[in-house]
């Protein structure tokens, strides 16, 4: 488009070329990639959903799954910046100074949750109370609920 | 491309220029978005670490479960599901709006930017649904030995574990008549609520479907306060999204756009638009998915 240089900010050098016919693809398939990965987290919340509802929960699978979320959000958040944004179209330099700083994240986020896992095995260790009233007993439900249902049923 | 070849030409960093090719406005919006992106971080890993010194926190499936107009039906995460595709629908007509102002498509900004604030005003309206639903909603816990109807506040969890239906009989016998009445009524419509208050405690406890009752434990406090805290933090960054976007509107409207001669203006809207999105994501993610 000729008329496109004059539509930009005297700051600028050029303008990002956008071809419509591109664009439009490149949007489309955004947009269908971000509604299908949606669409899978919400299979797999959905199984975690089911997984904890059955007999016996393996937690292994539900951490697996959730592992699997995180990524996928991931992905997603990769594509609105770099598509939608359009930080993909920046100069390398530009993107480098968004991008590294950023980093410091994967320092917040291991140290932070290290923090709360260590405080939860502190208190189990040296708070019984804690431990005995917000321990998970699933083992022990299942064992004693069929005795308590005989005596409700005599009221 | 044409672009390659006029980058290789160019000396970026010898004045003049805007060395990153953009111009002041949108560079300072991206360096905002990021220390914003750190004050959403630090919520979220404040959460996280509160969750991960929990023993037991509660499974989302439970707590949002609820869809308007579904009465008590279980429809885990169908409700927030819709909100989060309005959101990415937003976003995408945010995209065509700042493609059309590459244009000096002035209709175009004017007819995607109302679709984009229409998809944040509906955002925004099921968010005020949603903790409506979860503030008022009343649900059966054990507090203190005995039964009482609470709501999801920064005080109360109703959504602690499972308790076992012969604690639910002793905890019965220690409710108040209001309590017993409501919980009757919920399962059994043949009795006005009136006429149930009116009845003993004894028949009351009598009528109540132990087996039936999924009563909980208090849950962890910090759910909720983080829970409002975050979505709620982030729904103002949606209804702020939405005030720039009526002014972007307005703007463009009355032709401002087009006398400067160009439309980055939109651009910039565009951004944190987009930023409120992704946000929405990774909240999507902590709050509901994990």
């Amino acid at each position: 488009m000729s008329h496109e240089s004059n539509l930009m900010s005297p700051e600028m050098t050029f303008q990002h070329h956008t071809d419509d016919a591109e664009f439009k693809r490149r949007v489309k398939k955004t947009t269908i990639l971000l509604s299908v990965i949606t669409v899978i987290e919400l299979a797999i919340g959905l199984s975690i959903y089911t997984i904890h509802k059955g007999e016996n929960p393996s937690h292994l699978l539900v951490l697996m799954f959730k592992g699997v979320v995180c990524i996928l959000t991931l992905a997603k958040a990769y594509y609105i910046v770099s598509v939608f944004m359009h930080l993909g179209d920046e100069i390398r330099n530009m993107i480098m100074t968004i991008v590294v700083p950023l980093l410091l994240f994967v320092w917040f986020i291991t140290a932070f949750i290290f923090e709360g896992n260590s405080y939860k095995n502190l208190r189990n260790t040296y708070d019984p109370y804690f431990k005995e009233t917000t321990m998970p007993k699933e083992h022990h439900t299942t064992e004693k609920e069929k005795a308590p249902e005989e005596k409700s049923g005599k009221q | 491309m044409a672009t390659t070849a006029t980058t290789h030409q160019t000396k970026w960093w010898s004045g003049g220029k805007s060395p990153f090719n953009l111009e002041y406005g949108k560079l300072m919006m991206w360096y905002f978005l990021m220390s914003d992106a750190f004050t959403f971080g630090a919520f979220l890993i404040s959460y996280g670490t509160i969750r991960f010194s929990q023993n037991f926190w509660p499974d989302p499936n439970v707590v949002f479960n609820a869809f308007p107009g579904a009465g008590h039906a279980n429809l885990p995460l169908a409700f927030v599901s819709v909100m989060t595709f309005i959101l990415i629908i937003s976003s995408v007509t945010m995209v065509l709006g700042v493609h059309a102002g590459h244009k000096g498509d002035k209709k175009g900004v004017i007819k995607w930017l109302a679709w984009t604030i229409v998809g944040g005003l509906a955002f925004l309206g099921c968010q005020a649904w949603e903790w409506h639903h979860l503030i008022t909603g009343e649900h059966a816990a054990l507090i203190d030995g005995q039964i009482q109807m609470v709501g999801q506040t920064t005080t109360v969890n109703p959504w602690g574990q499972l308790v076992d239906p012969a604690l639910v009989s002793e905890g019965l016998k220690k409710s108040s008549i209001e309590t017993l009445a409501t919980i009757v009524h919920e399962h059994d419509h043949s009795h006005a609520l009136k006429e149930l208050m009116g009845m003993t405690k004894e028949s009351l406890v009598g009528m109540v479907n132990v087996a039936e009752m999924h009563v909980r434990e208090k849950g962890p406090v910090a759910f909720g306060g983080y829970f409002y805290g975050i979505t709620g933090f982030h729904g103002f960054h949606v209804f702020s999204g939405v005030l720039i976007n009526i002014v972007m509107l307005i703007m463009t409207q009355k032709g401002v756009f087009e006398k400067k001669g160009h439309y980055l203006m939109i651009e910039k809207a565009g951004l944190y638009w987009h930023f409120v999105d992704l946000v929405w994501v990774v909240v999507f993610l902590c709050f509901y998915l994990i």
